[in-house]
């Protein structure tokens, strides 16, 4: 075991963990934070893309001790920061996947989520190409794409007429 | 994934160190460097190496040189993300700024580091199914060869018919890139062009000239002669990210109608980077025509010896080839 000093959601927490343990592995199964999921664990589905510095990473291919020493914000997080900020109601971003029925089963919708909240952070207003580039990492089994589209477009703009 | 000691050095003799010293399979799975995970980490979870350590470079001093363009100094644990952003590299070393960016999924390349890249072991289905004894993990026999070979070689197989699977590999060797290594005995530098092995000359086990205790440092590109510029076309299987079926990385010098001088590198077609040299010496002080392009695609692939399942990999590449051409001229077909 390992003692791992990490920051996830802005909350910083003493975990121990093995040390082949992933992160995916040490938030889902130490720290039951299992809205980062576990699809392919190989890099190929992007279904537990978390923010690393802000930035997406694939979890399922980066040691928990790698997270050290980085903020890391899971898609629990999303809410509370949007909260902290003193926004109303869900985030901007979950709010537009749920306003336009971006999903199906759900499983790709936490890192769908977060790559779409990671290119909004860099880039407010996106186009098309930018948004399916930014969400190329992430495969949705389920929806098709259009809806998922529409609703990173939706919280770019944060009003209803791009629909 | 099996368990294994993580240990973490901070200077470039300790890791060095911390690494296996004696050359046999068995002493080669006693530690690994890592560096992003993004490869290394998928091979250890399906079982094909199992290490009893993992020597964790990014806390190793030395490492992270960065020296932006026109003359580039890439310390190995550069992550590709940060070169696809660059836009003094998109300027100056094209090939390689759309290169970085053409790898894999946004979320890798904010991890993958170049040295990764350069190191990223073969994609092969057959080296890549754990319960496969293929030559590349110590067998007897390459597998691909009369099997299912759609993504294997097409040029410089045997006995392993692997490809190449790094896109910066193949942008690098056109910009005549420089690596510098460490092991037990100090640094050494060589042209890139020369890190890479042949299966049929170098081990077959390993994909370039590094031992198991040597750790690659830093890559460097020198600053494009005059007039040069460069491109990098990768053709995939899928749009969203994949690796290459087939690229080309190509880069000339044209003086009005006229090509007075080409480089070109072929990629995913060979178990190395593929030098086109016959093409390149055609192109120089040719008319700058698409009967040119078109004679140079097939200079360039005269020699190619496809499998049962790879022969669309001639008349693609082929393909690439022209079309790169035509870009360097701007588009234009005379
Ligand atoms: C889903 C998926 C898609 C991908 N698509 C592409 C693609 O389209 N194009 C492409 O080029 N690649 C692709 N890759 C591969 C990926 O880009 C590389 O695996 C990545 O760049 C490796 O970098 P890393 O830092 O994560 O390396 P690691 O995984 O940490 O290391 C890779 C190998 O190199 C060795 N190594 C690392 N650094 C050093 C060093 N400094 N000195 C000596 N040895 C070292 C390690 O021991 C290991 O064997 C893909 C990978 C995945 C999972
Ligand atoms: S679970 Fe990490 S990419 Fe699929
Ligand atoms: S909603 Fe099912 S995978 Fe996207």
């Amino acid at each position: 075991m390992r003692l791992l000093e990490l920051e996830i959601n802005g909350d910083r927490l003493h975990v121990a963990a093995p040390p082949h343990w992933t992160l995916l592995e040490v938030l889902r199964y130490e720290l039951g934070l299992t809205g980062t999921k576990q699809g392919c664990d190989k890099g190929d589905c992007g279904a537990c893309t978390v923010l690393v510095d802000g930035k997406p990473q694939l979890s399922c291919l980066m040691l928990g001790s790698a997270a050290q020493g980085h903020a890391i914000t899971t898609i629990e997080g999303l809410l509370p920061a949007h909260r902290a900020q003193g926004g109303a109601g869900a985030d901007p971003v979950q709010d537009a996947f749920d306003r336009c029925g971006a999903l199906q089963c759900g499983f790709c919708q936490p890192g769908m989520m977060l790559s779409a909240k990671a290119l909004l952070s860099e880039n407010p207003t996106p186009t098309s190409t930018d948004i399916k580039h930014a969400l190329s990492g992430n495969l949705c089994r389920c929806t098709g794409y259009t809806q998922i589209l529409e609703a990173a477009l939706l919280a770019a703009t944060k009003t209803e007429e791009v629909l | 994934m099996k368990s294994f000691e993580l240990a973490r050095p901070t200077s470039l003799d300790e890791a060095i160190d911390l690494l296996p010293k004696g050359r046999g399979p068995a002493e080669i799975d006693d530690a690994r460097p890592l560096a992003g995970g993004q490869d290394i980490l998928t091979e250890m979870k399906d079982y094909l190496i199992t290490p009893k350590r993992l020597v964790d470079l990014a806390g190793v001093a030395g490492l992270d040189a960065y020296q932006s363009a026109p003359d580039l100094v890439l310390g190995s644990l550069t992550r590709l993300a940060r070169i696809a952003a660059d836009p003094q590299i998109a300027l100056h070393h094209r090939a390689l700024s759309i290169a970085a960016e053409s790898v894999a999924s946004v979320q890798i390349r904010n991890q993958a580091t170049l040295g990764g890249n350069l190191c990223q072991r073969p994609r092969c289905w057959y080296y890549r199914n754990e319960s496969v004894p293929c030559i590349k993990k110590g067998g007897a026999e390459c597998f691909a060869e009369s099997g299912l070979n759609k993504y294997n070689a097409i040029f410089g197989g045997g006995p392993s018919y692997i490809v190449h699977p790094s896109d910066c590999a193949t942008a690098l060797v056109l910009l005549d890139a420089t690596v510098t290594k460490r092991g037990p005995r100090g640094e050494s530098r060589m042209p890139l062009e020369q890190f890479f092995t042949l299966p049929s000359e170098g081990s077959v086990v390993r994909e370039n000239v590094l031992k198991a205790n040597e750790i690659l440092v830093q890559v460097e590109v020198p600053a494009p002669k005059p007039g040069w510029t460069s491109t990098y076309l990768k053709f995939k299987e899928r749009e969203s990210f994949d690796f290459a079926m087939s690229a080309v990385a190509l880069s000339a010098r044209i003086e009005g109608d006229t090509i007075a001088e080409a480089r070109m590198v072929l990629g995913a077609v060979a178990p190395i980077p593929w030098r086109a040299g016959e093409a390149e010496s055609f192109l120089a002080g040719k008319p700058n025509t698409h009967a040119t392009w078109k004679e140079a695609a097939e200079i360039a692939l005269a020699q190619a010896e496809p499998l049962e399942h790879n022969g669309y990999k001639v008349p693609l590449t082929k393909g690439l080839i022209q079309k790169a051409l035509r870009e360097l001229s701007g588009g234009e077909s005379k």
